[in-house]
């Protein structure tokens, strides 16, 4: 360890990509490793997307600007690996990590994640739901307005949004498409607002309800909005984490070794606490009494139930689904 | 086409000095004009054919890099010809609607005796032509929206409240109606010059040889405004057929047009792996605005001779 951290200060810099300040915490993150070991960190496209991170790793190959690390949706880090752009690393808490999260051979690995989430205006709506039958059940007269973050073929929070409306109605971690049918019935009945949902279109009242991770609507929504509830769904417990790998062109191997080293100790893996996310390490963080309390008390309450997490394979069939059927089925034109 | 358009009747020999040199400065004045155009040459090459000669590689490539036909075979099956035909009749659309309307707003403007009207509605024109992407979105939610619309409260108030006679901002039709704000004022921006061209001698003449104002229309006016109203509308059908954040962030997927998928493939958060058939769909869209851009050039041509 002592060695990475000499090697890594050496090369004096880190290349990361698409990571958004408020976004998990990573402001706090990027400040505090920062200032912990001197390295220059240089955040590339901080509000990009995995496919531009991947594409990023490719394009910039041999450039002193090629991302070093990427932080992905998990299917993203599968055909990264699969195209053998990443190398593999087992950081020295490995095992603390669950076996479902990360690959076995060590090229990639989850980091945070979070419970799709009802997020409800409750200076603009009597009754918050609190489960997704709630809403597509609810009289006129409650006048829900639904919106999503994005569209689930754009954003892995919406196509996550999707799968736990499919949870919710019957189907499972294979099947998504009662969710489709979900937000169909949503549509026709009035209560979906099919665009892109934020703190903006709260504001002006276009919707009183969001489906997105519940970190996101905790530093994104609630940061804006007074009064703003998250609920996880009593009828879909569907959780999905992000995924972190190292570029095997990476032009700082030692810098991008010590940043996963540091995100996945307690400190790295509590600052994600503090950013509303769940971090990978957290049952194990629990269990041994590291995790940060006061943290781990703001996260929303999970209901009973067994969590839904879906594996690489599963997203992959999800998005092939979701792509032919939304366009087609939640519609009200041509 | 673009030097035909600059109209010059003149002598070469009146515009360039007399003689002087022999061989040297015969071809040094050859060769000025093809120096002057370089800059101009190398930046359209670098900024558009690079990124094109991209695009048509890596149309027909895998994700991992080999030969492969099935990103275009993709195209023309399923749910991507459904976002090309989607695209096309959307383009077609609010092309030719805004198209008809401009070339009446237009000729208001142009006749009208106010000059600070003219200037007022030329700027105002250029601004709105260009005024598209997530602010026209949030602009038309906020006005046009179902119960919190600012026009949706007022006319709700004298009871007119469209949403309940079949409006909807959010579907196919929807997102037509908001592209009119921008395709509109491009139609005006764009015919406004041509209704300058139609001389008011041919009136007169017209008038003088007994023809009623319809006639004069029919057999005069139209004709010669044909090429121009028809290169307006492809201008406007270029426009819309490109345009991408309107659309996305306002129906967020559930209308499915062929620039919201290349936006789902090649930078989206889901889809993974499948950025080759994004770059297919862009070929395919490059093909389309190629044959558009064709007979463009051919309207101007033909338009470009009665504006001497």
């Amino acid at each position: 360890m002592a060695a990475l951290i000499k090697a890594a200060k050496k090369e004096a810099r880190l290349n990361v990509i698409a990571l958004p300040d408020n976004w998990a915490n990573y402001g706090t993150i990027i400040k505090d490793f920062k200032a912990k070991y001197h390295i220059n960190i240089s955040d590339q496209n901080p509000d990009g997307s995995s496919a531009q991170e991947i594409t990023a790793m490719t394009d910039d190959q041999g450039r002193s600007n090629d991302p070093d690390v990427i932080d992905v949706g998990t299917n993203f880090a599968v055909t990264a690996q699969t195209a053998g752009q990443l190398a593999p690393y087992k950081v020295q808490t490995w095992n603390e990590i669950p076996s479902n999260l990360k690959d076995p051979n060590g090229y990639w690995f989850d980091d945070y994640g979070g419970y799709v989430a009802i997020g409800c205006n409750t200076a603009a709506v009597t009754t918050c739901p609190t489960s997704f039958a709630q809403i597509l059940a609810a009289p006129s007269s409650a006048g829900y307005k639904v919106g999503l973050n994005n569209s689930p073929l754009s954003a892995s929070a919406a196509l996550a949004g999707v799968w736990a409306a499919a949870i919710a109605e019957g189907g499972s971690l294979s099947n998504i498409a009662p969710g489709v049918t979900y937000f169909q019935n949503l549509n026709k009945e009035g209560y979906f607002v099919p665009t892109v949902a934020g703190p903006s279109t709260i504001q002006s009242g276009a919707t009183n309800i969001v489906i997105w991770w519940d970190y996101l609507q905790a530093s994104e929504i609630s940061a804006s909005i007074k009064g703003w509830k998250v609920t996880v769904p009593s009828d879909a417990l569907f959780a999905e984490y992000y995924t972190q790998a190292i570029n095997k062109n990476a032009p700082d191997p030692a810098a991008a070794r010590l940043w996963e080293e540091y995100l996945y100790s307690v400190t790295g893996q509590n600052l994600w606490l503090q950013g509303e996310a769940r971090p990978a390490e957290l049952a194990y963080m629990e269990a041994h009494g590291t995790a940060n309390k006061t943290w781990e008390a703001a996260l929303p309450a999970v209901p009973k139930g067994s969590t839904n997490v879906p594996t690489p394979a599963q997203i992959t069939a999800a998005e092939t689904t979701v792509t032919s059927t939304w366009p087609t089925e939640v519609t009200t034109g041509p | 086409m673009l030097f035909s358009d600059l109209g010059t009747s003149v002598p070469r020999s009146e515009v360039l000095p007399p003689e002087s040199g022999g061989r040297k400065s015969k071809l040094r004045r050859a060769w000025l004009p093809v120096l002057a155009m370089a800059p101009f040459f190398i930046y359209t090459g670098v900024g558009l054919g690079v990124p094109i000669v991209y695009i048509i590689r890596n149309a027909f490539l895998t994700f991992q890099g080999k030969f492969t036909f099935s990103n275009m075979d993709l195209l023309v099956h399923g749910i991507y010809l459904k976002g090309f035909e989607n695209s096309l009749l959307l383009s077609v659309i609010t092309s030719i609607i805004p198209g008809i309307l401009g070339v009446f707003l237009a000729y208001a403007i142009v006749t009208s005796n106010s000059g600070v009207l003219k200037r007022m509605v030329a700027t105002a024109s250029a601004v709105l032509a260009n005024f598209g992407g997530i602010n026209l979105t949030f602009i038309f939610i906020a006005a046009f929206g179902e119960t919190t619309g600012i026009i949706t409260v007022w006319l709700n108030h004298i009871g007119l409240n469209p949403w309940s006679h079949g409006f909807d901002l959010y579907n196919f039709y929807g997102v037509a109606f908001v592209y009119l704000y921008f395709q509109l004022p491009l139609m005006v921006l764009v015919i406004t010059p041509a209704l300058g061209g139609l001389r008011q001698s041919w009136r007169e003449a017209a008038q003088n040889m007994g023809a009623s104002n319809w006639r004069y229309w029919r057999h005069v006016g139209i004709p010669v405004l044909m090429p121009s109203i028809l290169g307006g509308i492809l201008l406007l059908f270029g426009s819309s057929f490109a345009a991408y954040a309107t659309a996305q962030t306002l129906t967020e997927g559930t209308v499915t047009l062929a620039p919201i998928q290349i936006g789902d493939t090649v930078s989206g958060n889901a889809i993974a792996g499948e950025a080759n058939v994004g770059f297919a769909i862009a070929l395919g869209m490059l093909i389309v605005l190629s044959i558009t851009m064709v007979f463009y050039g051919l309207a101007r041509r033909r338009a470009s001779k009665w504006l001497r």
